[in-house]
């Protein structure tokens, strides 16, 4: 994390340092609207649009922000962009913001936009705030589409709406995974990615804050 | 720095000019976009329409199906007969239960949806060339659900009792159990189910039940989503009955059987007293 370059801003939050896997923030959301990608991939670029610009415009003003009330003025400007992004869904994807429905305005309350914007931006400028967005909303984007692809093509057997497993219901010889479109999948999908990155990458392993104690004897308490 | 930026004077100014630029950017989102998204709105509605008559394809272009296809008329809910006296096309029965003059208030047991205001005259989407002999007859229904009011349409045979289908195009429920009103599996059950009992009775009998419907009179209610379900079936008491639709529905359903006419009569008397 020394090395502050626009391009290591940008690509690490993928896969080094990424919010959903390695911040575990985030989690709701990647459950909620995980059930078909072309959903996912609207979600990603609302996240991604809100992170860069709620970034941008708190780096914009850090050296204006009273300490005191910097939590209220940060949540200010990511609620308006939120709002925003909203409007824009209603107006020009009706469809796509009617199945998204409450997890647009829940924007406000991912942790990652919050977290970048108190942990990030209020330290750095504009411009690197700004790519930090970008990436760390690809970071989110990737585990979402990643979690999407495998709970819609096991879930309904497509991709992107395209069907590639016939399902049975359709005349196809493929069963549907009904668990796979319920929200505890995604637990189970986001734990093997972490898995996955942790294996590639063992320095993301975190030491036991704990260490239990080898086959202790039970003994009452005196 | 730091001192100065935790001044009283200087946290008031930030968050009143920060108040105004975000206020700013905002109500112009909303405000350019207001055009569009009612277009939205507005599509999405005669999509519903021709969806719950079951003549919905995709890909198809909506406002023309729509013109061609559906015949919109305003009913005066209180005697059941079609009037002239407003432009179906831009009539809107929503708006008009503000209307003093156009709508009367409700409580109490004549009050299963939590509606509390009611209009006058509402719009029916008519299916077929012939107003009084219709292939189908679209209803709007609204009413009180978990988290809010829920807005969609029943689409019921020419028959005036036998349902085609229920579709809700506006509604704050649960994603995952009450929004499950537009799943297409649970609204499949509907097709073919009756509103009226066997009796001439012109308070209606269809509901959601749990554990299995089996009867002309029963869907299955949503699992997980009781209160949604309850809503469901208060709002389909409501605008079925004489208070709602009752009386417009009598006029299809004497026309089938002529012998039930009489009993209909009788029993409109009746409620009127």
């Amino acid at each position: 994390m020394a090395e502050m370059t626009p391009k290591g801003v940008l690509t690490t939050p993928v896969f080094k340092n990424n919010p959903i896997a390695l911040q575990v923030l985030g989690i709701c959301s990647a459950l909620a609207v995980t059930t078909s990608m072309s959903v996912s991939l609207v979600m990603t670029c609302a996240v991604i649009f809100v992170t860069a610009f709620s970034n941008l415009f708190v780096s914009l003003i850090r050296h204006h922000i009273p300490s005191s009330i910097r939590i209220i003025v940060q949540m200010t400007i990511i609620a308006s962009l939120v709002i925003v992004v909203d409007q824009i869904l209603k107006a020009f994807a009706y469809e796509m913001s009617k199945q998204l429905s409450v997890f647009v305005g829940l924007i406000i309350t991912n942790c990652i936009v919050m977290g970048r914007a108190e942990g990030f931006a209020m330290q750095n400028s504009p411009h690197l705030s700004f790519l930090d967005g970008i990436g760390n909303g690809l970071g989110y984007g990737f585990i979402l589409m990643t979690v999407g692809f495998f709970r819609e093509l096991f879930g309904s057997g497509s991709v992107f709406g395209f069907t590639v497993l016939q399902p049975v219901q359709d005349g196809g010889w493929y069963v549907p995974n009904g668990l796979l479109l319920l929200p505890p999948s995604a637990f189970f999908i986001i734990g093997l990615i972490i898995w996955v990155l942790r294996s590639i990458n063992p320095e993301q392993v975190e030491e036991n804050e704990f260490k239990m104690k080898e086959n202790t004897q039970p003994k009452e308490a005196v | 720095m730091a001192q100065s930026n935790n001044s009283i004077k200087k946290i008031l100014t930030v968050a009143f000019a920060l108040c105004i630029v975000c206020s700013v950017i905002v109500s112009t989102a909303a405000v350019a976009l207001r055009a569009k998204q009612q277009f939205n709105q507005e599509l999405d509605r005669k999509t519903n329409i021709l969806e719950v008559a079951n003549l919905y394809e995709p890909g198809m272009d909506v406002n023309e199906t729509f013109e061609s296809a559906i015949i919109p008329r305003v009913v005066d809910m209180r005697s059941g007969e079609y009037t002239d006296e407003f432009d179906p096309s831009t009539y809107d029965g929503f708006e008009a239960r503000r209307d003093p003059a156009a709508s009367r208030t409700l409580s109490g047991e004549r009050d299963p949806a939590g509606l509390t205001r009611v209009e006058n005259y509402a719009t029916v989407y008519l299916v077929g060339d012939d107003p009084d002999d219709p292939e189908q007859i679209i209803l709007p229904i609204r009413g009180q659900g978990l988290w809010g009011l829920m807005r969609g349409f029943l689409a019921v045979e020419g028959d005036g009792n036998t349902i085609v289908g229920i579709t809700y195009y506006e509604h704050a429920e649960t994603p995952g159990l009450g929004a499950e009103v537009n799943n297409p599996r649970w609204q499949a059950q509907w097709e073919g189910k009756e509103i009226f009992g066997d009796d001439d009775s012109l308070s209606p009998a269809i509901h959601l039940t749990k554990g299995g419907a089996s009867g002309e009179n029963e869907v299955d209610a949503l699992s997980g989503a009781t209160l949604t379900s309850n809503g469901v079936t208060n709002m389909l008491q409501f605008w079925l009955s004489p208070e709602g639709f009752g009386d417009y529905l009598a006029r299809f359903r004497s026309e089938v059987d002529p012998g039930e006419t009489q009993s209909a009569d009788v029993e409109l008397e009746a409620e009127g007293a």
